[in-house]
C-alpha cells in the first residue's frame, strides 16, 4: 500500500532522452531543472504566479498539437518532452529575434549586462544578425520612485515586477499601460514606489536591465563583482543575502534564496544599509596604555601582556557586547570571562524599531523590531539587553565598574569621557575609536561581520552562517580569534584556526548548540530546536 | 421602413424583424412569435433544452463553429457555485456587422436567447458584453432590457416559472481583444483585457472564477428559434455538418453589400453575383476573405465552387469564421489591404505574448516598407517566417489571425508583392 501511495505521488517522464521522476504537479520547466536542463524563461519566477506570456519556455511534448509553455504545463506520467528539438530551438530563436526588434542593445551602458537573461539567451541561441531594419520604438527612462529606475526600451514585458507588487508585496503600485508593442510598465499617478518597503525586489527579479537600482547605477560591471554568501545584519530576521563587492568595498546587497527565512526577497531597509561596512578610519593596530601613555604594539606582545593581567585578575568582570558580533565572538568572550573571574554583568545594546514590517505575500519575512542580526544569539549566550530603543544609555554601572571591563563591538559613542576610568582593567575590542574608549588599557582592533566568517541566531532562533566578503583593514582580526588566543594563553590550550573551530569549541560547552557545527548548519541555517529534535 | 438589405432568396429566421421598429418592444416581438422559445425551454427543463440545441446541430457563430449544445453540456450539473452566461456582443472583427443588426433591430431576440442559454446551463446571471462603439445598439438594448424587466420576462421568477435570471448589459471600452472569450472575462471583471491561459477552461473557471459559458449574439438568438420550433426544424436548412441559417455580412466591391440571411452551404459565387448584385462596375473578382479579416484570403479560382458552410470554405482553403465576406475586385491592392489588416492587429494586440506583441508590429512595418516600394524579396521570406512563428505560439489566436492573411496573400498573390519589390509597381488602384 505504501509503495502504491508513493507511486501516485510521483510521475516519471522523459526529457531530452533522460528519464526523471518528479512529484505530481511539477511543471515541465521544474522537471527539466531537476535534470539540470535550463529551459529559457522570462515571465516565470519561482516566487510568483506564471502567466505563460513570454513564450520562450515553449517545449515540444510528443502527442501535443503545438508547443507547450513548460512553466505551466504539468508533467504527466510517460510523457516525452524535447526542450532542444529543432522545433523548440527554432521557436526560441524566433522569440529572441522578436525581443530584439525593439530592444536598444545598449549592453555597454546597461547595469544588467553580464547577468542579463536576454543577453545570455541571445548569445546562446539567437540569430547572429537581426533582420529588423526599421527604427526602434523609444520610451526613454522613467523614475519609478524609491530606489527604482525604469528603462522601458530594455523591458521584455515579463510583468514579474507587476506580479511581485500585486502578489508578494500586496501593494499594487505597478501596472502595464497601453497594449501591443506600445505596452510599458508604469506607476499609478505620482506616488510610484516611494515609501514601499519591499520594492527593491523588483530590480532583483527583472530578468533584463529594465528596472535598475539608482543606488547601484553605473557603479560597477556585473563581472567585476565578487559574491560572498552572507546574512543581512540590519535586523534580526537575518535574510540570507550576498555581499557584492568590488575593490574591497560592498557595492550592493542582494537576497539569497532561503525558503525558510526570506524566500527570494529582502526588504529595502536592509538592502540600503551597507555603507557602514565600507567606512574608513578604522582602528588598525593593537595598542596598550591609557590616554597619553597609549602606544601601538604587535599582536603577540599585546596578547601576552593582556593574558598576564587577566591571569592575575581578582576583580569581577563586566561586559558590554554588540549584537552585531557573531555567536563565535560573543561565546568566546563569555568563556574568557568565565575563565578570568566572577561575572558582574553581561549586557548588550541595540536599536529597536517602533514596529515590525511584514511582507504580506511571504509572511515568514518580517523586518523585525530588533535592528541587529544577533540579538537572539546574544541572549542565548547569556547577555541581557540594556539601554533605550535607540541603542544608547544603560551603561552607568559598567561605566563606573571597578573590576574588569570588556567592551566588544560597541563603540560607546554616547558614553562620557570617564567611562571605565575606575576599572582595574578596561579592554576594548572594537572597530572605531571613541572618547570613552580612550580609557582602555588595551585596544584590540577587530573585524566587522563582513570581514569574517561566523554565525548569527535570527529571530526564528535559526543559526545561520555568513561568509567573508571584505579583507580586514590593517591588522584587525576576528574577535573570536583574538579572544580564542587569550583563552588559549589562560588555559594553555589551542587557538582555533578558523570560525568553524571557534564554533565547535562553543558547541562543546553550550547545551543549546551541542551537536551543531558549521558543516551541519550548512548554507541555509538550522533552527536551534530542530538541531535537538 | 424598408430594410435596405433584402433579397428574395433569403431565408429569414434571425433577420425577420430587421427594419421593423415594432420588433424592438416586448409586444411587438411577441407578434413575431417571440418569447415562445424560452417558454418552451422552461416547460421541457434544462437537460431537454440542451438536447434540443444539440439536435439542431447549431454551431457557434462567433467564428470557431464549436457545437453549441456540446459547449453547454460541459457546464457542471451541480449548483454549488454560481454559473454565468456571457453573451459576446463585442463584435469587432473587421468586416463583421451582423450582431449589431440583431441588437439594434431585435433586442428581444437576443434577450430571449440569453434566457434560453442561461436556463440551459443553470446560470441565474447573464452578462451581455457590448462593444463600446455601439452607441445606438447600447441605447436600444438598454431600453429593451428595461422593458423586459418590467414585463417580468427577465429578473425574478421569469414568466412565472419560478426561475430567476438577471441580465446585465456591460459596455466595453473599445478593444478588439476583449472579444476573445477569456479577454472578455478579464475585462468584465475590471482587469486588463488580456486572454487567459487555458486550461482551466471557462466551463470550469470562467468569469469571477465560476463556471461560465460564453456565446456569440447570433448563436444565442438562434437558440430562441430552435427552442420554439425544435432542433429538427432548424436542420431543414444548411448541410449535415453546418445546419441552419447564417447572417452573411458582405462588404467590398459588390453592387449591393449588406447583411443577408442564407442557409449554410449557399454557393459563394451566387452570393456575390445574385444576392449582392455582382461585382462593382462589372469588374473581375480578384480575392475574397470569407470569414472576417482573421482567415486566409481566397483567390478568385478558389471561390468558384466554394459553398458557404464550415466544411465548404475549409475545403476551399480558408475558414467560414463569422461569415464576414470581404470581396475585392481587380482594382484591389492586396499588399495594401494586408498591410492595413496587419496594422489593425498590431494596434489591437494586448501585448502579453512576445510573438504577438513584437511580431504584429514588426510585420506591419515590413509590409509598409514593401508597400512603399522599399522592400526586397528577402522581406517576403522574413514575413513568411515570422508569420509561422506567430502561429500557435501564443495564448490566444490574435497573432495567428494576422499570420493567416499574410501567409495566404504571399502564397496566392505573390505576383502583387513581386511587382512591388522588383519593379516598384503597385497592382490595382485601391
Amino acid at each position: 500500500m505504501a509503495s502504491n501511495g508513493r507511486k501516485a505521488d510521483t510521475v516519471t517522464l522523459t526529457i531530452d532522452g533522460r528519464e526523471v521522476a518528479v512529484p505530481r504537479g511539477t511543471s515541465l520547466l521544474q522537471a527539466a531543472a531537476a535534470l539540470g536542463i535550463e529551459v529559457p524563461h522570462y515571465c516565470y519566477h519561482p516566487g510568483l504566479s506564471a502567466p505563460a506570456q513570454c513564450r520562450i519556455c515553449l517545449v515540444e511534448v510528443e502527442g501535443a498539437p503545438k508547443l507547450q509553455p513548460s512553466c505551466v504545463t504539468i508533467a504527466q506520467d510517460g510523457q516525452t518532452v524535447h526542450t532542444d528539438s529543432e522545433l523548440a530551438r527554432g521557436m526560441r530563436q524566433g522569440v529572441l529575434e522578436f525581443y530584439l526588434v525593439n530592444h536598444p542593445l545598449d549592453c555597454p551602458i546597461c547595469d544588467m549586462s553580464g547577468e542579463c537573461s536576454l543577453q545570455d539567451y541571445v548569445f546562446a541561441e539567437g540569430r547572429e544578425r537581426g533582420r529588423a531594419q526599421e527604427p526602434k520604438r523609444v520610451f526613454g527612462r522613467d523614475d519609478f520612485g524609491g530606489d527604482v529606475l525604469y528603462y522601458g526600451d530594455r523591458c521584455v514585458m515579463c510583468t514579474r515586477c507587476v506580479r511581485f507588487m500585486d502578489e508578494v508585496a500586496r501593494d499594487s503600485r505597478l501596472t502595464v499601460v497601453e497594449r501591443g508593442d506600445r505596452a510599458v510598465i508604469d506607476t499609478f499617478f505620482d506616488s510610484g514606489l516611494d515609501g514601499a518597503s519591499f520594492a527593491g525586489n523588483v530590480v532583483d527579479i527583472c530578468p533584463v536591465g529594465a528596472l535598475v537600482s539608482k543606488d547601484f547605477l553605473h557603479k560597477a560591471r556585473a563581472w567585476d563583482l565578487d559574491h560572498a554568501p552572507s546574512v543581512c545584519p540590519n535586523c534580526s530576521q537575518g535574510c540570507n543575502i550576498e555581499l557584492h563587492t568590488r575593490d574591497n568595498l560592498v557595492q550592493r546587497l542582494k537576497p539569497r534564496e532561503n525558503p525558510e527565512v526570506n524566500g527570494h526577497w529582502m526588504c529595502d531597509y536592509g538592502r540600503s544599509r551597507y555603507e557602514w561596512m565600507n567606512r574608513t578610519g578604522r582602528i588598525e593596530r593593537p595598542a596598550m596604555g591609557r590616554g597619553e601613555e597609549r602606544s601601538e604594539a604587535d599582536w603577540p606582545g599585546t596578547l601576552e601582556a593582556l593574558a598576564a593581567r587577566l591571569a592575575g585578575n581578582e576583580g569581577e568582570i563586566a561586559i558590554v557586547a554588540s549584537p552585531f558580533c557573531s555567536v563565535e565572538a560573543l561565546g568566546a568572550l563569555s568563556q574568557l570571562a568565565k575563565e578570568a573571574g566572577e561575572a558582574a554583568a553581561a549586557v548588550f545594546r541595540s536599536p529597536r524599531a517602533g514596529d515590525e514590517d511584514p511582507l504580506p505575500g511571504f509572511p515568514l519575512l518580517v523586518r523585525r523590531r530588533d535592528l541587529a542580526p544577533n540579538v537572539d544569539g546574544a541572549r542565548l549566550l547569556g547577555y541581557a539587553r540594556t539601554g533605550t530603543d535607540d541603542g544608547s544609555g544603560g551603561l552607568d554601572e559598567v561605566a563606573a565598574h571597578r573590576g574588569v571591563v570588556f567592551v566588544l563591538g560597541d563603540d560607546l559613542n554616547d558614553q562620557p569621557d570617564d567611562f571605565g576610568a575606575a576599572a582595574d582593567l578596561f579592554v576594548y575590542l572594537g572597530t572605531f575609536d571613541s572618547p570613552a574608549a580612550r580609557n582602555a588599557d588595551f585596544v584590540l582592533p577587530v573585524t566587522t561581520f563582513a570581514e569574517e566568517e561566523g554565525t548569527f541566531v535570527n529571530a526564528q532562533r535559526r543559526v545561520q552562517r555568513f561568509g567573508q566578503g571584505l579583507r580586514a583593514p590593517g591588522s584587525a582580526r576576528p574577535a573570536w580569534l583574538v579572544l580564542g588566543a587569550l583563552l588559549a594563553f589562560l588555559k594553555s590550550g589551542k587557538t582555533p584556526a578558523n570560525a568553524a573551530e571557534a564554533f565547535a569549541a562553543l558547541a562543546d560547552e553550550i547545551p543549546a548548540l551541542s551537536g551543531m557545527s558549521h558543516e551541519s548548519i550548512g548554507p541555509g541555517g538550522v533552527r536551534l530546536e530542530a538541531a535537538h529534535a | 421602413m424598408a430594410y435596405p438589405y433584402r433579397h428574395e432568396r433569403e431565408t429569414r429566421v434571425l433577420s425577420e424583424g430587421f427594419g421593423d421598429p415594432r420588433a424592438r418592444t416586448v409586444a411587438g416581438w411577441r407578434e413575431f412569435g417571440g418569447y415562445r422559445g424560452i417558454a418552451r425551454a422552461l416547460e421541457i427543463g434544462r437537460a431537454e433544452t440542451i438536447d434540443e440545441v444539440r439536435r439542431s446541430g447549431l454551431r457557434g457563430r462567433g467564428g470557431a463553429g464549436f457545437p453549441t449544445g456540446l459547449k453547454w453540456s460541459f457546464m457542471p450539473k451541480d449548483a454549488r457555485r454560481p454559473h454565468y452566461l456571457l453573451c459576446n456582443a463585442d463584435e469587432s472583427e473587421p468586416g463583421t456587422f451582423k450582431d449589431r443588426e440583431i441588437i439594434r433591430w431585435t433586442p428581444h431576440q437576443l434577450i430571449e436567447g440569453c434566457l434560453v442559454g442561461s436556463y440551459a446551463i443553470g446560470a441565474s446571471h447573464c452578462y451581455i458584453y457590448l462593444r463600446g462603439e455601439f452607441f445606438e445598439s447600447n441605447q436600444i438594448m438598454a431600453r429593451a432590457l428595461e422593458e423586459a424587466y418590467r414585463e417580468g420576462i427577465v429578473g425574478k421568477d421569469i414568466l412565472g416559472s419560478g426561475v430567476d435570471i438577471d441580465i446585465t448589459l456591460h459596455v466595453g471600452a473599445g478593444a478588439y481583444i476583449c472579444g476573445e472569450e477569456t479577454g472578455l472575462m478579464n475585462s468584465l471583471e475590471g482587469r486588463r483585457g488580456e486572454p487567459r491561459i487555458k486550461p482551466p477552461f471557462p466551463a470550469a473557471v470562467g468569469a469571477f472564477g465560476m463556471p461560465t459559458t460564453i456565446n456569440n449574439v447570433e448563436t444565442l438568438a438562434a437558440t430562441a428559434h430552435i427552442l420554439r420550433h425544435g432542433g429538427d426544424w432548424y436542420r431543414q436548412w444548411g448541410t449535415d455538418k453546418s445546419p441552419g441559417t447564417k447572417l452573411f455580412c458582405v462588404s467590398g466591391h459588390v453592387n449591393r453589400p449588406g447583411n443577408y440571411e442564407l442557409p449554410l452551404g449557399f454557393p459563394l459565387m451566387e452570393l456575390i453575383e445574385d444576392i449582392c448584385g455582382g461585382m462593382r462596375e462589372g469588374r473581375a473578382l480578384k480575392a475574397v476573405i470569407p470569414g472576417g479579416s482573421s482567415v486566409p484570403v481566397m483567390s478568385a479560382d478558389e471561390c468558384r465552387d466554394c459553398s458557404l458552410c464550415y466544411e465548404g470554405v475549409e475545403a476551399a482553403g480558408s475558414m467560414l469564421g463569422c461569415a464576414s465576406v470581404i470581396v475585392m475586385d481587380e482594382t484591389a491592392d492586396i499588399v495594401r489591404q494586408v498591410r492595413r489588416m496587419a496594422q489593425f492587429y498590431a494596434h489591437e494586440s494586448c501585448g502579453q505574448c512576445t510573438p504577438c506583441r513584437e511580431g504584429t508590429a514588426w510585420a506591419t512595418r515590413i509590409l509598409r516598407r514593401i508597400e512603399d516600394g522599399r522592400g526586397t524579396e528577402d522581406d517576403l521570406d522574413t514575413l513568411l517566417q515570422i508569420s509561422d512563428q506567430m502561429t500557435g505560439t501564443t495564448i490566444c489566436v490574435l497573432s495567428d489571425s494576422l499570420a493567416a492573411p499574410v501567409i495566404s496573400s504571399i502564397r496566392k498573390f505573390r505576383e502583387d508583392y513581386l511587382a512591388l519589390v522588383r519593379r516598384g509597381e503597385r497592382v490595382g488602384v485601391a
